[in-house]
């Protein structure tokens, strides 16, 4: 299998799990305009290399290998939407299918310069939220301000953004994502790095997300939260 | 170093008795941790209580006499750091530094200690002599917390005092300890961060000149290793190279941490404060069973669904409320006025019976505006806030609110806006970015205050009927909406998301209800009575030496061709620049009759209260625009909402006479 194709088939998996639960076989031929057939035919293939548990007649859900190379495509694909609308001023309806070309010819070199250039963006034009990156950093500062990005180490435990948790869920602050001023503000209020955090609520909509935060809540602008990344605790989120 | 020393004007002599002097107090902490309250037991001038965090948006002043001593105690702005750089933060950082309080007392919530000490490490690298007085004992106490407060205090190396301020508990005892630290001035011990960050403040602090700036040493080092812009400017000045060797210091801890310097700070601040929480504080309660009063009240009061209709049953209901009570009190406390001297706005006479006529107008206008309608608005208003309801609105209202460029905050201004507009201007000054407290100002003036209400009330509902005032309500929200989304793209500046504490709920405290309501309705005295009785004032003697007739020519080309509505409103418009509900008085007493459905037609009706909603906001509110924002943009808001309400009437008009 191409390893074009390949990324194509996880990236369709994950949207389908987010949306619901389990990938099954139909829901993904449907997504990617294939026949049936050839989607159990993959998913085998996908099997076989350690991507996605399969159960024949169930569906799919991705392996921790398979979700973190979903994830990567997903935000190279959302990074490149930025830039081809942001800065390039294509069309917004093109930018999905053009990035879905270039998505699996980018290399880290180009994925980090991009993210740099961008400003490291938060959303999508679409308005999805776009994964943090794999670097070993905890705030984009190391980014922004050196010449060489510092070096690809996958992390230990997949990051996720406030924002995913469920109401109660328990977490650890792990990267902030933005320049100074953003970091700055959010660690003036307590929300530094390794601080453990609980997501009491999110407002429907959007709305801002309550945290419970050093034995106080706050309440923080849905855009702002988007900044922050935990890692989930207890039992591993989705 | 001589001048100073030998002249004896500015410095007190050394021998002069010590108790004649007046001493300076300032009281910092986060928002909402009961700073107003102990501010006011102190000295017992009323400052603004309430369940909202960033309310003491100046900083207020008083007396606290106490053991012969007269001790000036100033209330700084509620805030969480004063490293990033919002209005508050500076005003209170400045007066610190620069003001040289005798004491600052750093109140702190018992419950929130950790973040408390956050900010008390802050201060601490200020090196003020200071109190801590830690607030809220008895809210601590029931979540199962326990604070050694002599192991605090030795930690620290300042006095520590418990207290329930709300009540008066400890007052005494704080009383004491700034009596006594203005004389001893305990100055708190130098806390450790890392050893990474410690190496590097030393070395700056060796570098730095003596003396340099007036600020300590060590906060100068550790603010320039955080690269905060006015210290880094500072010192640039006087010694390029130490700024540039700071620099390099911050570049080698961000390097070790892979996060800006100025964050590596706080991180460490936060880890401090955690050590000392740590050793000083016990939890008694399972810390994970506890639901709360506060999460049983929120799961009703922010659910999806039945949120919303909580918000608009209060909003809502405190508006109908208002102006059912607001209608009934008026008329009697007309009724009760006239009895004493006739209400009459324009009459002929001597100079005497002119000015006499217009003051007592004036006055009982502003009477019959203030008692009625806008303390109990405000009152009601004030037991939403305290309870703490008012922060969940807003954060139900965040999403909405960003459509106009506004965030959650901006809840507060627009709903005091419906009592009157000029203490909800001044309101605004709790949002952070410039750009949207104007923008959140522009758009309270347009609100619907209690004097536009009367106006819609007394003219459209009264004699048209009820759904056509309602439909200029509806309109004029629209409007609201419409013109805060155009205002948003045109303004230059930034919009940032809101960050909010969230409090506690808690049962409304009498008092301190009673005092915010006196506080907003003060400004209204202040600003608001005056310019009634002199703009009455004025207006009456105009009219009397027969210069109103020509402003009715003069205006014409607007009230008579554009808006078609009689010659005589001319006048009446002006009056409304005063207070808008005087348009009703001087519409009946310019036309002899209160029975306004015989001079005008209904759509000129409901032109007449159209215009009176959207022009000019009243003198007061352009006073208190000015004073927040500058002439020009006082003046610039002035000038659109004429336009805009000769436009829109304009077009009503011409709309309306087709089918009414």
């Amino acid at each position: 299998m191409a390893r074009e194709q390949l990324e194509e088939y996880l990236e369709s998996i994950l949207d389908i799990e987010e949306k619901d639960g389990i990938a099954k076989t139909s829901a993904i031929a449907r997504c990617m305009k294939v026949a049936p057939a050839s989607v159990t035919e993959a998913l085998q293939t996908l099997s076989d290399k350690g991507y996605v548990h399969y159960e024949p007649y169930k569906g799919a859900f991705l392996t921790d290998q398979g979700r973190e190379m979903a994830r990567k495509v997903k935000r190279r694909h959302r990074l490149l939407e930025v830039f081809l609308s942001d800065v390039l001023h294509i069309n917004r309806d093109n930018v999905h299918d053009e990035a879905c070309k270039m998505e699996h010819t980018l290399s880290d070199e180009t994925e980090c310069a991009l993210c740099k250039m961008l400003n490291a963006p938060a959303r999508c034009p679409h308005g999805s939220l776009i994964e943090a990156c794999d670097r070993d950093v905890e705030s984009c500062s190391a980014c922004l301000r050196e010449n060489h990005p510092p070096s690809i180490c996958t992390r230990d435990e997949p990051l996720i953004p406030v924002t995913a948790l469920q109401p109660g869920q328990k977490a650890t602050i792990a990267f902030i994502r933005g320049d100074s001023s953003v970091v700055q503000r959010l660690t003036d209020l307590g929300l530094t790095l390794k601080t453990d955090i609980r997501l009491v609520r999110k407002a429907p909509l959007m709305g801002p997300v309550e945290i419970g935060v050093r034995k106080t809540r706050l309440a923080i602008d849905h855009a702002i939260a988007d900044h922050i990344f935990v890692i989930a605790c207890g039992e591993k989120a989705g | 170093m001589s001048g100073c020393r030998d002249c004896a004007g500015c410095c007190p002599a050394p021998g002069r008795p010590d108790d004649k002097r007046e001493y300076v107090v300032a009281l910092a902490g986060n928002a909402n941790v009961g700073k107003s309250a102990t501010f006011n037991q102190l000295t017992g001038v009323d400052q603004e209580i309430g369940n909202w965090p960033g309310k003491t948006v100046e900083r207020a002043e008083g007396l606290l006499q106490y053991r012969g001593q007269r001790i000036r105690v100033i209330d700084l702005p509620g805030i969480y750091s004063i490293s990033a750089l919002s209005t508050e933060e500076q005003v209170s950082r400045e007066f610190i530094a620069h003001d040289h309080p005798d004491v600052v007392v750093n109140i702190v919530d018992a419950s929130a200690l950790e973040r408390n000490l956050f900010f008390t490490l802050q201060l601490t690298e200020l090196e003020s002599p200071m109190i801590l007085a830690i607030n809220q004992m008895d809210l601590a106490a029931q979540k199962g917390i326990r604070i050694d407060l002599e192991k605090l205090s030795g930690l620290l190396g300042v006095p520590v005092i418990p207290t329930i301020a709300i009540q008066g508990k400890g007052i005494v005892d704080l009383s004491d300890a700034i009596v006594s630290a203005v004389h001893e001035r305990p100055k708190p011990h130098t806390i450790p961060y890392g050893k990474e960050v410690e190496d590097r403040i030393r070395k700056i602090m060796q570098l730095l000149p003596a003396g340099a700036g007036g600020y300590p040493p060590r906060w100068t080092a550790i603010k320039l290793l955080e690269g905060d812009p006015d210290t880094v400017w500072e010192v640039k000045k006087s010694s390029p190279d130490v700024a540039s060797a700071a620099q390099a210091y911050a570049r080698e801890l961000e390097k070790i941490h892979g996060e800006p310097a100025g964050t590596v700070l706080s991180g460490e601040r936060y880890h401090a404060a955690e050590r000392m929480v740590s050793e000083v504080m016990e939890i008694h309660t399972p810390g994970d069973q506890e639901v709360s009063l506060t999460d049983r009240i929120d799961r009703l009061a922010l659910h999806p669904v039945l949120g919303y209709f909580m918000l608009i049953l209060t909003i809502g209901g405190l508006l109908i409320w208002t102006f059912i009570i607001g209608a009934w009190m008026s008329e009697l406390i007309t009724t009760f006025l006239a009895g004493i001297a006739p209400i009459q706005p324009l009459i002929k006479g001597t100079a005497a019976d002119v000015i006499f006529n217009g003051a007592w107008t004036g006055f009982v206008a502003a009477l019959t505006l203030i008692i009625p309608y806008v303390i109990p608005f405000y009152f009601i208003l004030a037991l939403i806030e305290d309870s703490g309801f008012l922060t969940r609105f807003s954060l139900m209202l965040d999403r909405g609110m960003h459509k106009m460029g506004l965030h959650g905050k901006a809840i507060i201004p627009l709903v005091l806006g419906f009592g009157c507009t000029v203490p909800a201007c001044l309101s605004c000054r709790i949002i952070e970015s410039p750009k949207q407290k104007f923008l959140a100002a522009f758009l309270v003036t347009l609100i619907p205050c209690s004097a536009r209400t009367i106006v819609i009330l007394g003219v459209v509902a009264a004699f048209v009927n009820i759904w056509w005032a309602l439909a200029l309500y509806l309109f004029d929200f629209l409007l609201i909406v419409i013109l805060g989304r155009i205002a948003f793209r045109v303004l230059p500046g930034e919009s940032v998301g809101m960050i909010m504490e969230m409090p506690d709920y808690h049962v409304p405290h009498l008092p301190g209800v009673l005092n915010q309501t006196w506080q907003r309705t003060k400004s209204l005295i202040w600003i608001v009575l005056p310019a009634y009785i002199a703009g009455s004032i004025a207006i009456t003697a105009a009219y009397a030496m027969g210069f109103l007739e020509p402003i009715n020519t003069l205006l014409s080309p607007v009230t008579v061709l554009l808006l078609g509505l009689p010659l005589m409103t001319g006048v009446v418009f002006v009056f409304g620049i005063i207070r808008k509900e005087m348009t009703i008085l001087a519409l009946a007493a310019l036309f002899g009759t209160t029975v306004f459905s015989t001079i005008m037609t209904p759509a000129q009706l409901i032109v007449f209260a159209l215009v009176t909603m959207l022009y000019v906001p009243c003198i007061s509110t352009i006073l208190a625009l000015a004073q927040e924002f500058g002439w020009r943009r006082a003046l610039g808001i002035t000038v659109l909402e004429t336009a805009l309400a000769a436009g829109t009437g304009a077009v009503a008009i011409r709309v309306l006479t087709l089918f009414l």
